[in-house]
């Protein structure tokens, strides 16, 4: 088990080199890096001190061992825009995109599993084809109008949930750390916990939606394919309740695959929420990337890519680690 | 692994069949699978709409009435004498003649994006699966890294250096997809090369060249086509997304997401303009993925994407 933690891990390095090389790569696309790293406003002596300073005028191997050194210390320069570390910008909104998508995730689950499940116990039923349908539409609407749409009737026709932000005005100092929903959860802070759940339900359900339509499935043919496995049959035969053969017999055996997708989907959901942020004003890392492309604040959009895609190898690394463990063929694979 | 699609040449299987009579079966089977028909008759409609936007919109998309923003669908514009089926956007240009004309944009993009990934995932995958050793090695680190990036902050940071354009949003749907054909393909590449025909056609004295073009390519290809119209619905909403965040092909070419993401700014007075250019696209994909159902269906259902 240790030796293919280890090996892993080394993997994930090589990953996370990779993805530093591709950074750097994109940073000398147009083949002048010190003119992106400037703002407009910026004259001949700017140009060449950043050029300096950041060894734009060295040769580019050189360039390149200094970016990954830098990269290894976190170090993608500094915002102009806030004259601050960008990385510590992008670490200062983590919280708000953690948690949006660890929401998301949490409601996809709560959709997926049940409706997979009934789906696979009701196959070729009308529940099973309206919840696969039903899927079907979910994986071809696109996430950013269904933001709008729900805004529309909840926030603007209803008018029960708002529109925009993580918490109403005032309540923020209540929160200590840069996590509200699962703070006031928590340390059961009510109006904190209240207004951070009011304020991310529209938000997660659009975040998620593709993730519950995908895992819906997959659930279901999961479900499916142990269902008519010797075990499931053994335990009906011995007058268990078809509830405890669906739930603990099958559920159990069909969660392998579905551990590494849920995973998968984690980490996709983790970057892929920037349409989510930007529908609902959600200030996590996906709207500040925004912003800095529009302000061309360069470092902080670097510091964006490559902190996104570290938390995506890890989380893949942890879901690699916990499928061994579930599946001990695969160690040894 | 797709293990039915490689065997296909050799068993009176898939491709068999297919060489029987290939159109007539496949069409056969097209006409029983109602979703699937239905899901292409509406991709020919939306085709036509694109070839023939000049024909179809009832207006100039680009001309714009400035005291005619924002009106509500099915109104008479009284100044410019025109009927406004679906309403007209901030700018008063017609919004069905612009959603007819942002039909060619995510076609023409999905479709080039679908074609140039699914190229260098074909030639990566054939590669890293036949040549095996540090090719394979290589190859394979370099898929893990691209599936590792964040797509969305992927593009943003490319855009942020090169500036939108239709070739930029190309190229950044088609770094997301080559790698899902590349692992396909890699894996069906691996189990073709053990089969005994093209063990024969080296012990034959096949050049390496042959082998690969004559005997493994054609093989490898049905996972391929399964990946392209299972991942072109995947392709237009990844577009629309890019085009919503201002990444995508710029304006004032109009594009579904573009028209979505400039009405987001006046949902509360004019739903509208962000309501049916959403439609649109789910719309297509929605057809778009029945019809890819089907196909994978068809050609070999055991791919997983």
């Amino acid at each position: 088990m240790l030796r293919y933690i280890a090996g892993r891990c080394l993997q994930a390095l090589v990953v996370l080199c990779g993805i530093t090389a591709i950074c750097f790569a994109i940073l000398h696309l147009t083949g002048d890096p010190a003119a992106l790293m400037l703002p407009e406003s910026a004259v001949q002596e700017d140009y060449d001190e950043i050029r300096s300073r950041m060894g734009f005028d060295r040769p580019l191997v050189e360039q390149f061992a200094q970016y990954m050194a830098n990269a290894a210390r976190l170090d993608f320069g500094t915002s102009y825009l806030q004259h601050r570390p960008a990385m510590a910008i992008v670490l200062d909104r983590l919280p708000a995109t953690f948690e949006l998508a660890v929401v998301a995730f949490i409601m996809a689950l709560i959709i997926a599993l049940p409706v997979g499940i009934l789906s696979a116990t009701h196959r070729n039923t009308p529940v099973d084809y309206a919840a696969m349908s039903t899927a079907l539409v979910g994986q071809s609407m696109p996430n950013f109008w269904l933001g709008l749409v729900l805004i529309l009737i909840f926030s603007l026709g209803l008018d029960l949930l708002p529109t925009s932000g993580r918490v109403a005005f005032g309540i923020e100092p209540r929160a200590v750390t840069g996590f509200y929903f699962f703070e006031g959860l928590f340390r059961l802070d009510w109006v904190l916990f209240s207004d951070a759940l009011k304020h991310i339900l529209l938000p997660a359900m659009t975040a998620g939606l593709y993730s519950s339509a995908r895992l819906t499935r997959l659930v279901r043919s999961s479900m499916l394919d142990v269902l008519s496995e010797d075990y499931v049959r053994t335990a009906r035969a011995k007058g268990l309740s078809e509830w405890v053969v669906v739930n603990v017999h099958a559920l159990k055996n069909a969660s392998i695959p579905l551990v590494t997708m849920a995973g998968i989907e984690l980490g996709l959901l983790l970057g892929g929420t920037v349409v989510t942020e930007t529908v609902f004003a959600w200030p996590g890392i996906g709207l500040l990337t925004i912003q800095a492309l529009q302000s061309d604040d360069f470092p902080v959009i670097q510091a964006a890519v490559f902190l996104l895609a570290f938390i995506f190898v890890f989380v893949n690394l942890v879901v690699d680690v916990m499928y061994a463990w579930l599946d001990p063929r695969i160690r040894y694979a | 692994m797709p293990e039915r699609a490689v065997a296909g040449t050799q068993a009176p299987g898939v491709a068999a069949r297919m060489r029987a009579a290939p159109m007539a079966d496949a069409w056969g089977s097209l006409l029983r699978h109602k979703p699937a028909l239905l899901g292409a008759l509406v991709l020919v409609a939306i085709a036509m709409m694109a070839l023939f936007s000049p024909w179809i919109a009832p207006f100039d998309p680009a001309q714009h009435f400035l005291g005619e923003a924002r009106r509500a669908p099915l109104t008479w514009l009284e100044s410019s004498n025109r009927f406004a089926l679906l309403g007209t956007d901030h700018l008063g240009r017609d919004l069905l003649s612009r959603i007819v004309y942002a039909s060619r944009v995510t076609l023409i993009v999905s479709f080039a994006a679908v074609v140039i990934s699914g190229f260098i995932g074909v030639v990566v995958g054939v590669a890293a699966g036949y040549l095996g050793r540090w090719v394979d090695v290589i190859c394979m680190r370099l898929v893990d890294i691209f599936l590792a990036f964040p797509f969305e902050l992927l593009a943003l940071s490319i855009v942020a250096v090169t500036g939108p354009s239709l070739t930029v949003v190309v190229v950044v749907m088609a770094l997301r997809v080559w790698v899902v054909y590349a692992r396909v393909v890699r894996g069906a590449t691996l189990s073709v090369k053990e089969k005994d025909f093209v063990q024969a056609a080296v012990a034959l004295g096949a050049s390496e060249r042959r082998v690969v073009l004559v005997h493994v390519l054609p093989n490898v290809l049905t996972p391929a086509i399964v990946i392209a119209t299972l991942y072109v619905g995947r392709l237009i909403l990844i577009e629309s997304a890019l085009s919503f965040l201002g990444i995508g092909v710029p304006p004032p070419t109009p594009t579904w997401g573009g028209i979505l993401g400039d009405g987001r700014s006046y949902i509360d007075t004019a739903w509208w303009i962000a309501f049916f250019p959403g439609l649109a696209i789910m719309f297509t994909v929605l057809s778009v993925n029945l019809l890819g159902d089907w196909v994978r269906d068809y050609l070999d259902p055991r791919i997983q994407t």
